[in-house]
C-alpha cells in the first residue's frame, strides 16, 4: 500500500535544493537580476559614488569639511529653509484643497473625465512650460493684473512673479491636479456603502465625513503629501524662471547645481545633494511615522 | 523533448513541503500503479493541494523524493515530468480559442502540424465541444470550460493525470454528470489519475483507493470500502459522514465489542483500536445508523426522560435504547434529517423516515456494530465537547454540545 | 478600450450625483473654475504670444504672425532636438520594458528573502528629488565619458523608468490568474515560452499603458536630461529652458513659438496616452507597500 522505508539519507546537494526551495529561492528570481543590475549601477553605485565623494572636499580639510562649510555659510544653509518654505505649504495646500473638492467629485457625474483630462494637462506640460505661461500670465502687463486694474481692484500691477509667490503658483499649478487625481482615486477606494451604513444609523454628512471617510482616507493623504512634497521640494526650473534665484527663492537645488555647474566643485554639489536627500527623507519619514498610526487595511471598494 | 513514456509504479517517498518552517505536508509516502484512481482526500488546508502541486513540479519538495520506476523525478521541472493538471478554475488560456488551447501542449512538444491537428481533433471530440472550437474560454459556460481543460491534458497522453478539485466550481447537476464524464474518461483511457477534493462523496464515488489528510500528514489510505466502513481514527470519521461523535469511557471490554459509558448511557461499540477498561475513547455513528424505536410522543415537557438511563443497574444490552427529546427537524424528502437532545444534555443528529416534529421524544437505537470506539488521542473533538463524567451522575448542563458536526468540511 | 487600468476605481453606485447643490458645492466650483481660468490664461497667454506682432500694454498683441515659429525653427534647430527627443524617448520606453517587465514579474508572483530590500531599490529612485540623484550620477557618468551625449541622457531617464514600468507592471502580473501559467507549465511550455505565448498577450494592455507613460515622463522630464546632455543631446523640454534662461539673446515670442511646439507635442502624447490610461492612472501609479 505505502511507499517503503526511505531510502537512505539524500545527499547535501540536494537537502540544500530542499532548503532553498522552502525559501522560495530558484531560478526563476535571475529575472530580476537586469533591473537590479540598472538600479544598482545607475542609482545605488552614484549615490554612494557622491556619499563618498561628498567626503573628500577639493579644499581639504577633513572629511566633514563641505558639510561644515554649508552650515556654516547663511546663504548657503537657507537654502533648506527657503526649500521647505516653499515646498511644505505648498504640498499642505494642494492636499487640503484637493480633499472637498474630490470629495464633491467622487461619484459619477456627466463631464467627469473632461475635468480629470484638463487637469491632467498642467501635470504633462510639466514645471518649464508653466515657468513661461506664468511669466507672462502673471506679469506686469499680464491679463491678470490688467483684470485686477481695469476692474479697479488695485490701482497698479501687483508683482507675482519673480519672487516667492510666483514659484508658489507653478507649484500649485503642476502639484494640485496630481494630488487632487490620486486623492480622488483614494476616496473612489472606499466602498460607498460604508456611508450609506452609517447615514442609515443616523450619522449626518459631517459626522459621515469626519468618522467614516476621513479616518479611512488618512494614510491615503499622507501618501499624497509625500509624493506632492516630493515633486515641490525638487523644484528647480520654475525657481530659477518666475523665481528670485539669487534672493527669496533660492532653493537647494539651485545650491548644488551651482556647485556642481558654477564652481565645477564635484564634493561640494555631492554633499548639498546629501544634505538635499536627508533632508525629504526626514520630512517623509515624519509623516509615514504619522500615518502609520492609522488603519490601513482594506477600504472596502476596489481601487 | 521526448514524449513521455508511462511507468509501471509512481513512488513518493516521505514526501514533505515547508513554508517558513510550517509544514504544510509531511511525510507522504505512497505508490501509485499504473491506471489506478487515486483521491486525496481532506479538509481545506489539509495538504492536498499542496501534495498535488508537488507531485506536479510546481511546487518544489522541502523534504522525501518522487519515483517513476527507478528514475528519480522530483528534481525534473513540470513541463519535463510529462503530467498533465486539470485546475479548480480551469485555467484556460483567455487569449486562445479552445482549439487553440487544446493544442498548446502538442505545439509546445513540436509535434508535426498534422499531428497536432488531428490529436486536437480527437481530444476535442472526446469531450464533445467540437461545435466551439472557434471560441474563446469566455464564452463558454462553466461545464463546457471544464471539458475544455480535461481535453488539454489528456490530449498530451499524459503518464499521469493530476486534477485539483476540478468539479467544485460547478452547480450541483453538472458536479453529477461531469463525476461520471471524468470516470468514463478514466476508464476509456486507461489514464491514472490522482484527484484531489474535500467532497467525501465525490471521493468514495469515483476512486480506487483514498488517501485521507489532515494537518498536512496522511490519515488512512485504502479503498472506499475499507474507508467508509474501518475509519482508522475518528478524524476520518468525521470526514466519513459520523456525524456523531462523543467522548466516551470504557466500562467494559467483551470478546468481540466494548462496552461504553458515554452521557449516562451504556452502549455496546466495536472497538476499531485495542481497548482495555477505564479508557477513554470517542464513539461514533452515522445519522443513519441510529434508528428510532419507538417514537412521535408528542408532548411538551414529557415524563419519559432517562428511562433507561440505568443509575446504578447496568444496561449492557446493545438494544439498549436512548431516549431524546426532538429539537430541529429539517426537511429532505423521502427522509428527515433531525437533531434531538438527551435529557443529560447529548446531542445527537439521525435520519428517520418518521414524521417527527420538534418537541417529540423518541427512543433511539444503535446497533453494536455500527458504534465505533476510537482512541481518544490529545485533540479536542472539533466542537470541543466536555468530557462527560461518570454514568451515573447525569451532566447537568443543558449546554455541554457532545455531538460533533463535520463543521470543517466546507 | 475605455480603461485598462486593473485597480481602476469602479464606483457602482448608479446614480448620477447632483453636484450643484450647496453653498459648499459653489465653493468647490468657484475653486475649480478658478484653477481652469489660471489654467487657460497660462496656456493662452504662451499661444497668443507666439502669434503676436507687438503686445505692449493692450489686452491682445497688435497683429498676428508666425514669424516667430520660422524664426524659433531655425534658431533652435528645432528640427534636430526633436528628432533628439524622440529616439531618447524610443530608447527609454523600450529598454525600460525589456528591463523592468520581467523584474515586475518576479515581484508580482514570489515571495524570496530581501524582497522588501529590492522592492525599496525600486521605490527610491522615484521618490528622491531626481537633483538629489541625478548629480552624483551626472558625475559618475562624465567619468566614464557617458554624459554630454545622447547615450547618457538615455542612461539618466532609465534611472526613474524602469522602477517606474516594475511598480506600473505589478498589479496588471498580479491580475494574471497563476494557474494559467501553471497550465502552460504542465503542457511542456517553459519559461520563455510562457512570456511569449501566455503572458506578452495578456500584458499587450499593460505594456502599452506603461510605455505610453514612460514616453509622457521621458519627454516632460528636465531635471536628469539637463544634468546629463551635452549641446548636441538636448531634449525639447532643456532647450526650452536654456532659452528662456538666457532671456534677451532671442525675442520673448520666438521663445513663446518654442514652448507651442514643446505644448503640441507633449497634447499628442497626452491624447495617445489617454486613449490606452485613464487620467488618474497618469498620476496615481506608486502602489506604496510591496504585498505581504
Amino acid at each position: 500500500m505505502t511507499g517503503g522505508a526511505a531510502t537512505g539519507r539524500a545527499p547535501t546537494g540536494l537537502s540544500l535544493r530542499h532548503r532553498l526551495a522552502e525559501r522560495g529561492v530558484d531560478g526563476q528570481l535571475l529575472l530580476l537580476v537586469p533591473a537590479m543590475v540598472f538600479v544598482i549601477g545607475l542609482f545605488v553605485y552614484p549615490f554612494l559614488y557622491g556619499l563618498g565623494l561628498s567626503f573628500q572636499p577639493t579644499k581639504g580639510g577633513g572629511a566633514f569639511a563641505d558639510y561644515q562649510r554649508f552650515f556654516s555659510d547663511a546663504f548657503q544653509r537657507d537654502t533648506i529653509w527657503k526649500t521647505l518654505k516653499l515646498s511644505i505649504p505648498a504640498a499642505l495646500f494642494n492636499v487640503l484643497a484637493s480633499v472637498p473638492i474630490a470629495y464633491r467629485m467622487r461619484g459619477r457625474f456627466r463631464g467627469k473625465r473632461l475635468v480629470t483630462t484638463l487637469l491632467v494637462i498642467p501635470i504633462t506640460l510639466g514645471t518649464v512650460l508653466t515657468a513661461e505661461g506664468l511669466l507672462n500670465f502673471l506679469g506686469p502687463a499680464g491679463w491678470f493684473n490688467r483684470t485686477l486694474m481695469s476692474l479697479g481692484l488695485v490701482d497698479q500691477p501687483i508683482r507675482l512673479i519673480n519672487n516667492y509667490w510666483g514659484v508658489f503658483f507653478s507649484l500649485v499649478i503642476t502639484g494640485f491636479p496630481f494630488a487632487f487625481l490620486l486623492i480622488l482615486s483614494y476616496l473612489s477606494g472606499i466602498d460607498p456603502s460604508l456611508e450609506r451604513a452609517a447615514a442609515t444609523l443616523g450619522a449626518d454628512w459631517r459626522a459621515r465625513f469626519r468618522r467614516i471617510t476621513l479616518p479611512l482616507l488618512a494614510p491615503g493623504l499622507a501618501t499624497t503629501f509625500c509624493l506632492t512634497f516630493v515633486l515641490a521640494f525638487s523644484v528647480f526650473p520654475s525657481a530659477i524662471l518666475v523665481g528670485d534665484p539669487t534672493g527669496t527663492t533660492r532653493v537647494i537645488s539651485i545650491a548644488a547645481y551651482q556647485a556642481a555647474y558654477e564652481q565645477y566643485d564635484y564634493p561640494f554639489a555631492s554633499a548639498i545633494a546629501m544634505i538635499m536627500g536627508a533632508v525629504e527623507l526626514i520630512v517623509i519619514g515624519v509623516v509615514l511615522l504619522w500615518r502609520s498610526r492609522f488603519y490601513a487595511g482594506s477600504t472596502g471598494g476596489k481601487g | 523533448m521526448s514524449t513521455p513514456t508511462t511507468f509501471r509504479e509512481l513512488r513518493l517517498d516521505g514526501v514533505g513541503r515547508s513554508f517558513g518552517g510550517q509544514d504544510a505536508l509531511q511525510g507522504l509516502d505512497l505508490t501509485i500503479r499504473a491506471g489506478e484512481f487515486i483521491a486525496l482526500l481532506g479538509p481545506s488546508g489539509c495538504g492536498k493541494s499542496t501534495a498535488l502541486n508537488c507531485l506536479a513540479g510546481l511546487l518544489p519538495l522541502t523534504a522525501g523524493s518522487i519515483w517513476q520506476d527507478d528514475k528519480r523525478v522530483d528534481t525534473l521541472p513540470p513541463e519535463r515530468r510529462g503530467f498533465g493538471m486539470v485546475f479548480q478554475n480551469y485555467a484556460l488560456f483567455p487569449h486562445m480559442t479552445v482549439r487553440n488551447n487544446v493544442a498548446f501542449g502538442l505545439q509546445m512538444r513540436r509535434l508535426p502540424k498534422a499531428e497536432v491537428t488531428r490529436r486536437t481533433e480527437e481530444a476535442i471530440r472526446l469531450v464533445q465541444l467540437e461545435e466551439h472550437v472557434g471560441k474563446l474560454p469566455g464564452q463558454l459556460s462553466g461545464g463546457q470550460q471544464q471539458r475544455v481543460a480535461i481535453a488539454r491534458a489528456v490530449v498530451l497522453e499524459p503518464s499521469l493525470v493530476l486534477m485539483d478539485e476540478p468539479l467544485s466550481n460547478l452547480d450541483a447537476k453538472l458536479r453529477l454528470e461531469m463525476r461520471t464524464e471524468i470516470r468514463r474518461l478514466h476508464q476509456s483511457l486507461g489514464l491514472t489519475t490522482v484527484y484531489v477534493t474535500h467532497d467525501q462523496e465525490e471521493a468514495l464515488s469515483m476512486a480506487d483507493r483514498l488517501v485521507v489528510l489532515r494537518k498536512g500528514s496522511v490519515q488512512q489510505v485504502g479503498t472506499p470500502e475499507e474507508l467508509h466502513n474501518r475509519p482508522r481514527n475518528w478524524h476520518v470519521a468525521d470526514f466519513m459522514g459520523f456525524r456523531n461523535l462523543l467522548p466516551a469511557t470504557v466500562a467494559e471490554v467483551r470478546d468481540d465489542h466494548v462496552v461504553v459509558a458515554v452521557g449516562g448511557l451504556r452502549l455496546a461499540a466495536t472497538p476499531m483500536v485495542p481497548l482495555s477498561a477505564g479508557d477513554e475513547v470517542v464513539v461514533g455513528v452515522r445519522p443513519e445508523d441510529l434508528t428510532v424505536a419507538s417514537g412521535g410522543v408528542t408532548g411538551g415537557g414529557s415524563p419519559a426522560y432517562g428511562s433507561s438511563t440505568g443509575s446504578g443497574t447496568s444496561t449492557y444490552a446493545a438494544e439498549a435504547t436512548i431516549e431524546a427529546r426532538v429539537e430541529v427537524v429539517e426537511y429532505q424528502g423521502r427522509e428527515v434529517a433531525v437533531e434531538a437532545r438527551t435529557p443529560q444534555g447529548v446531542r445527537l443528529h439521525l435520519r428517520t423516515a418518521e414524521r417527527l416534529a420538534p418537541g417529540d421524544t423518541v427512543s433511539l437505537a444503535v446497533a453494536p456494530g455500527a458504534l465505533l470506539a476510537f482512541a481518544r488521542g490529545d485533540e479536542a473533538l472539533p466542537s470541543g465537547a466536555p468530557v462527560l463524567g461518570d454514568a451515573s451522575e447525569p451532566a447537568t448542563s443543558r449546554d455541554g454540545v457532545l455531538a460533533t458536526t463535520g463543521g470543517e468540511v466546507s | 478600450m475605455t480603461t485598462l487600468n486593473p485597480t481602476a476605481p469602479t464606483t457602482a453606485t448608479g446614480t448620477r450625483r447632483r453636484i450643484v447643490a450647496s453653498p459648499g458645492g459653489w465653493l468647490v466650483w468657484g475653486a475649480v473654475v478658478l484653477f481652469m481660468v489660471f489654467l487657460v490664461g497660462i496656456v493662452g497667454s504662451v499661444l497668443v504670444n507666439s502669434f503676436g506682432t507687438r503686445w505692449f500694454g493692450t489686452w491682445l498683441p497688435e497683429g498676428a504672425t508666425t514669424q516667430w515659429y520660422s524664426q524659433a525653427w531655425t534658431d533652435f534647430s528645432l528640427m534636430s532636438v526633436i528628432i533628439v527627443t524622440l529616439e531618447v524617448a524610443a530608447a527609454v520606453v523600450v529598454l525600460s520594458v525589456l528591463v523592468g517587465v520581467p523584474a515586475s514579474y518576479v515581484l508580482a508572483r514570489r515571495d524570496f528573502p530581501g524582497k522588501k530590500v529590492v522592492y525599496l531599490a525600486f521605490l527610491l529612485p522615484i521618490m528622491m528629488p531626481p537633483i538629489t540623484y541625478g548629480i552624483p550620477l551626472a558625475t559618475v557618468l562624465y567619468k566614464f565619458n557617458l554624459a554630454g551625449n545622447i547615450t547618457g541622457v538615455i542612461l539618466a531617464n532609465l534611472v526613474p523608468c524602469v522602477p517606474f514600468v516594475i511598480l506600473t507592471m505589478t498589479p496588471f502580473i498580479e491580475q494574471i490568474d497563476p494557474a494559467i501559467e501553471r497550465a502552460a507549465r504542465m503542457s511542456g511550455a517553459r519559461t520563455f515560452a510562457i512570456f511569449t505565448r501566455i503572458l506578452a498577450p495578456l500584458l499587450v494592455p499593460g505594456i502599452l499603458a506603461s510605455s505610453i507613460l514612460v514616453l509622457v515622463r521621458t519627454v516632460g522630464m528636465f531635471e536628469l536630461t539637463f544634468l546629463t546632455a551635452g549641446p548636441d543631446s538636448s531634449t525639447l523640454v532643456v532647450a526650452l529652458f536654456n532659452s528662456m534662461n538666457a532671456a534677451g539673446i532671442r525675442a520673448q515670442q520666438s521663445v513663446d513659438a518654442m514652448a507651442v511646439i514643446y505644448m503640441a507635442v507633449m497634447m499628442v502624447l497626452l491624447v495617445i496616452a489617454l486613449r490606452f490610461v485613464n487620467p488618474t492612472q497618469l498620476v496615481a501609479q506608486v502602489k506604496e507597500e510591496p504585498e505581504p
